[in-house]
């Protein structure tokens, strides 16, 4: 037995966790012994972090700025000028796109300034709904074909007529700004990481961590930095989304088959030309991804985002769940859905597009679509100015549906969430009573119970089995910087949640997908489902369980597994499709059974794979969890919640952004060592 | 081979010297404290891979050199050498007289644009675009205008046989298809040199043997100068008119065809020539004796034949016969016997 130790992992990891168990028991609860709770020697980190902030925007290196209205210089920290002017600059171009859509009157005033004020016609008119829904039923058309128009102007004119196009409108047009911006930036930060070998060993932790924080973290920061408004929205969105772009933009460069390059080499490209003609549109598709990626986190963003004032369906949906109308928000629900759907669709479909060199068309015939628009857009607009005068109370139909006087179907949806809860409410009451009695608060009570010198002895005892020290003490020192804190009781709950929450997660993911991996047609229609799941922004997921179970600790778990349950399923399923047909072959000819196929050949060699999948599920457990606080839980996400309106919240919401990060981090640093390491061993890429 | 190459008058297309490429971090030093000497074992103990060691040929203008060798023979990084896709460790190479290895990147990218064309194994198409982008992109390249390079790009689909698929994108095409697009690529800026790295490796055998006589098709319409590249040592064969073959990056033998095959210069390149079968490469030429007007008969045969397809009248008729070249000028007698000795005995 002994002989085989230093060779087997199981071996190990039962003696970890007897040692683990052994110290559980052994350790006496004790507030003033370092082997129960470490002395919170960095509690001081978010008064840190609030000074710098604070400096920098107040204090440090400050400049004479002409102030017109006092007729005098005034000294200003240049920190605080240079965010102030990207907050005004990303506003003017919110507003603008914003007033071609709905009409307003603030792009001309601040370009004419006030000489023109009070003139009734310095308003820039609205382009009627009518004329943007032909203009997609066109631009769909020219794109792909009817589908496409179909698609797109049905899923506006739905918009339209559900009351929702003002703040539609407004959530389009920040998405219409920041989504470009994001493109860009992570298009160039993934061409110098691809370029430079030390920019990309630089980007590597800052996106690792980007993309972990959860999103109510930074909130704060920005609001501190760029303050209030939709500017700060547009900020917090490009931080968030563009991280997905450079990590894809560095993928697909580095897949080009060398040859590929050498090719265009050899053609004469110099470095532009290779970069712009050569490697970019050979890396397309992975970049397309990136784009698809940063519409969808923009749309997610765009709703959170509205915590710190962005207008939009996201403020819409925050009232509506704040005041419980699960009716009118699952309809705001559907509505960002509907937009996620038709921006993924005609971004694709431009992306697509092929050009044809022979077609030798004159003016006209090139620009066809645009004047059809131009035409349409022109008759509409006559109609809508017609349409004023027929209908009465102020509301123009044809030219703007204001907001909330659409058709709703609201009502009806509330009624059947009456009905269920009237149905329901006792059997619903006793699963969740018992959830939490027996299951939630046991385990609660279990990781709080934990003395500090176990969980240490648990998780560092795992990094060294799996990837020696280097692994060791990476996630040694995660944890140590949570265990410093004053907040480790906290980050307990969140791990308990989040350990409930992946382990219900790949236990549903792994046994659906491997039924559905059986047979195409049920792969097909998984990967579909998972695909629309994933389009949701994760706001979405809590208002049909708030619904269900109200506002408690079982609603937060239900909505982290339902949507953690996302890429466990679509991980499995692609790693048991990935298993090679002459595997399959070999051991049909050996006459295996259908549950012996799947123990034997397909389970072990789609592990790795799956692994990564959890790997996912608990990042998107966490950031459920956090986003949970919303409807009370005890966890970290709750304090980061409550930072958002504390004068001092940036330091605090910051630092535990950073723990709930780390969590992943080190979660991540096993799993992907382990996966890696495993995958070499089977000899699969 | 014409015996126009012969003549070292010329100066070569591509000319190297001494070509060393090696792999490694502190390579430069250790070849010059090796003095030139490279050894590939001691080498590799220091941590460096030997690509290519100490290269040295010409590649006359209109001629056809093929480089063989397995794999990790150093081949393609001769290849990459030359094209300067890598850069050689030391030594000199010169294209048309000029030396490469001292070009500014500006000159290289001229050179590139108009005087050398390559071929890649794995096709290496771009992906993003069609059949007809993709010939034309080295003019666009260029800064050709868009129509002029579509009308040459065009001419180029018909000279390789794809008309009618301008528009289809490199994935809806065959392998062999796919490398008749990378063939009409690299042929589009009307190079002088042509690089082909292991062009027909990825097609199936049929395949090979037809793009093989499609090559040979458009080589005799074109006459470029050619570095082709290879691990199939009947493709070299049946292509070159000169072989080098390479063993851990030295070339172990250069020279003709009939020669490597006739003439095993090292025990390495005697084991690819001894299952060839010597009726299908030799020519007339290689064992025709002087001529003796004696005992000649009257019927002839020309001296580029090759053997086998002339086997069965020659073994028929039983006598010495009168070899003659292109010119009808007689040049040689044959004697049938030694057309048994190639078919049968060693």
């Amino acid at each position: 037995m002994l002989i085989n130790f230093k060779n087997s992992r199981l071996q190990q990891f039962i003696l970890l966790f007897f040692v683990f168990l052994l110290l559980y028991f052994l350790v006496p609860e004790d507030e003033n012994s370092f082997l129960w709770r470490l002395p919170p020697l960095l509690k001081d980190i978010p008064l840190l972090i609030n000074n710098l902030l604070d400096n920098l925007m107040f204090k440090w290196l400050t400049v004479p700025v002409w102030d017109p209205d006092w007729q005098m210089y005034e000294d200003k920290p240049i920190f605080r000028l240079i965010t102030r002017s990207i907050a005004d600059f990303l506003l003017f171009l919110i507003i603008f796109i914003r007033e071609i859509f709905l009409g307003g009157l603030q792009t001309i005033g601040s370009i004419t300034g006030d000489s023109l004020k009070g003139f009734k016609w310095v308003y820039l008119p609205a382009i009627p709904w009518t004329a943007v829904v032909v203009g997609l039923f066109i631009l769909g058309y020219r794109l792909q074909g009817l589908g496409l128009a179909l698609i797109a102007s049905i899923g506006f004119f739905y918009v339209s007529i559900f009351g929702q196009w003002e703040p539609t409108m407004e959530t389009l047009s920040l998405v219409l700004v920041t989504a470009p911006i994001c493109f860009v930036l992570g298009l160039s930060f993934g061409i110098l990481g691809y370029l430079n070998k030390k920019v990309e060993t630089t980007l590597q932790p800052i996106l690792n961590i980007a993309q972990t924080m959860p999103h109510f973290s930074y909130l704060v920061p920005i609001l501190v930095l760029f303050g209030i408004g939709d500017h700060a929205g547009a900020v917090a969105t490009i931080i968030f989304a563009t991280p997905p772009m450079i990590r894809l933009t560095i993928l697909g460069l580095k897949k080009i088959s060398p040859e590929v390059v050498e090719s265009g080499l050899m053609s004469g490209c110099n470095r532009f030309q290779l970069l712009f003609r050569v490697l970019i549109p050979t890396a397309r598709r992975d970049i397309l991804i990136g784009v698809n990626q940063v519409i969808m986190q923009c749309l997610a963003m765009t709703t959170i985002a509205a915590f710190i004032g962005a207008k939009g369906l996201g403020f819409n949906l925050k009232v509506a769940l704040n005041g419980l109308k699960i009716g009118k928000a699952a309809e705001i629900g559907i509505c960002v859905v509907v937009i996620a759907v038709v921006l993924d669709k005609l971004s694709l479909a431009w992306a697509n597009k092929q050009k044809d060199y022979f077609a030798n068309l004159n003016f006209y015939k090139k620009n066809i679509a645009f004047i059809y628009f131009i035409i349409l857009s022109i008759i509409l607009g006559v109609i809508a100015y017609i349409s004023a005068f027929y209908f009465e109370k102020g509301f123009n139909y044809l030219y703007l549906i204001p907001f909330g006087e659409g058709l709703t179907i609201a009502p009806i949806l509330d009624a059947g969430v009456d009905w269920i809860w009237e149905t329901f409410f006792y059997y619903l009451n006793i699963f969740n009573k018992f959830l939490i009695t027996y299951v939630l608060f046991v385990m609660r009570d279990a990781y709080l119970g934990m003395p500090v010198v176990s969980t240490f002895v648990l998780v560092m005892g795992a990094g060294f089995i799996i990837g020696g020290v280097r692994s060791c003490i990476i996630v040694g020192a995660l944890i140590l910087f949570i265990a410093l804190s004053e907040y480790w009781n906290r980050a307990l709950i969140t791990a308990y949640m989040a350990t409930f929450a992946v382990g219900v997660s790949a236990i549903l993911g792994i046994t659906v997908g491997s039924i559905c991996a059986r047979n195409d047609i049920s792969t097909k229609f998984i990967l579909g489902i998972c695909d629309f799941f994933q389009t949701f922004p994760s706001f979405i997921y809590l208002i049909p369980v708030i619904l269900l179970f109200g506002i408690t600790d079982t609603s937060v778990m239900i909505a982290a597994i339902a949507y953690a349950s996302v890429p466990a399923t679509r991980y499995t399923v692609e790693g048991l499709r990935s298993v090679p047909s002459s595997l399959h072959d070999a051991a049909s000819m050996s006459g295996v059974s259908n549950f012996q196929r799947w123990k034997s050949i397909e389970l072990p060699l789609a592990f790795p794979h799956i692994m990564l999948g959890i790997n996912q599920t608990l990042i998107f457990a966490l950031m459920m969890i956090v986003l949970g606080a919303l409807i009370g839980t005890e966890d970290l996400g709750q304090i980061i919640m409550g930072c958002l309106s504390r004068p001092n919240g940036a330091g605090i919401g910051l630092t535990l952004g950073i723990f709930v990060s780390f969590i992943c981090l080190a979660a991540d640093n096993l799993i992907r060592t382990w996966a890696d390491e495993r995958k070499k061993l089977l000899g699969i890429d | 081979m014409s015996q126009s190459l012969d003549s070292s008058k010329d100066t070569p297309v591509i000319k190297c010297e001494s070509v060393f490429k090696i792999f490694g971090n502190n390579a430069l030093k250790l070849l010059k404290s090796s003095n030139g000497q490279v050894d590939a074992k001691t080498f590799q103990e220091a941590g460096c891979i030997v690509g290519v060691n100490n290269a040295s040929f010409g590649v006359q203008k209109g001629e056809m050199m093929v480089v063989m060798g397995l794999s990790g023979s150093g081949k393609s990084t001769l290849l990459r050498c030359i094209s300067k896709l890598t850069d050689a460790t030391s030594g000199k190479i010169f294209i048309d007289g000029e030396d490469l290895l001292s070009m500014s990147n500006k000159q290289l990218i001229e050179l590139r644009r108009n005087k050398m064309g390559m071929v890649f194994q794995s096709f290496a198409l771009l992906p993003h675009k069609t059949v007809i982008e993709n010939i034309a992109f080295p003019l666009q390249i260029k800064g050709t205008s868009t129509l002029d390079s579509m009308e040459k790009a065009l001419e180029m689909v018909e000279l390789v046989g794809l008309k009618g698929r301008e528009n289809y994108f490199p994935r809806e095409l065959s392998g062999g298809q796919q490398q008749r697009v990378g063939i009409a690529r690299s042929l589009a800026v009307e190079p002088d040199i042509w690089f082909l790295d292991e062009p027909f490796s990825a097609l199936d055998p049929l395949i090979r043997k037809e793009m093989q006589d499609e090559f040979l098709r458009l080589q005799g319409v074109l006459n470029k100068t050619i570095m082709f590249v290879t691990h199939d040592f009947d493709e070299a064969l049946r292509l070159a008119d000169r072989i080098a073959i390479m063993k851990d990056g030295i070339i172990e033998q250069l020279d003709t065809p009939d020669n490597i095959v006739l003439n095993p210069a090292t025990e390495y390149v005697k084991k690819f020539t001894e299952d060839v079968p010597r009726e299908k490469i030799l020519k007339i030429e290689s064992i025709m004796d002087a001529y003796d007007s004696n005992n000649s008969s009257s019927t002839q045969v020309s001296k580029d034949a090759i053997i086998e397809t002339l086997a069965e009248s020659i073994l028929n008729s039983k006598e010495i016969l009168t070899v003659v070249d292109k010119n009808n000028e007689i040049v040689g007698s044959l004697n049938p016997a030694k057309v048994i000795k190639v078919i049968f005995g060693k």
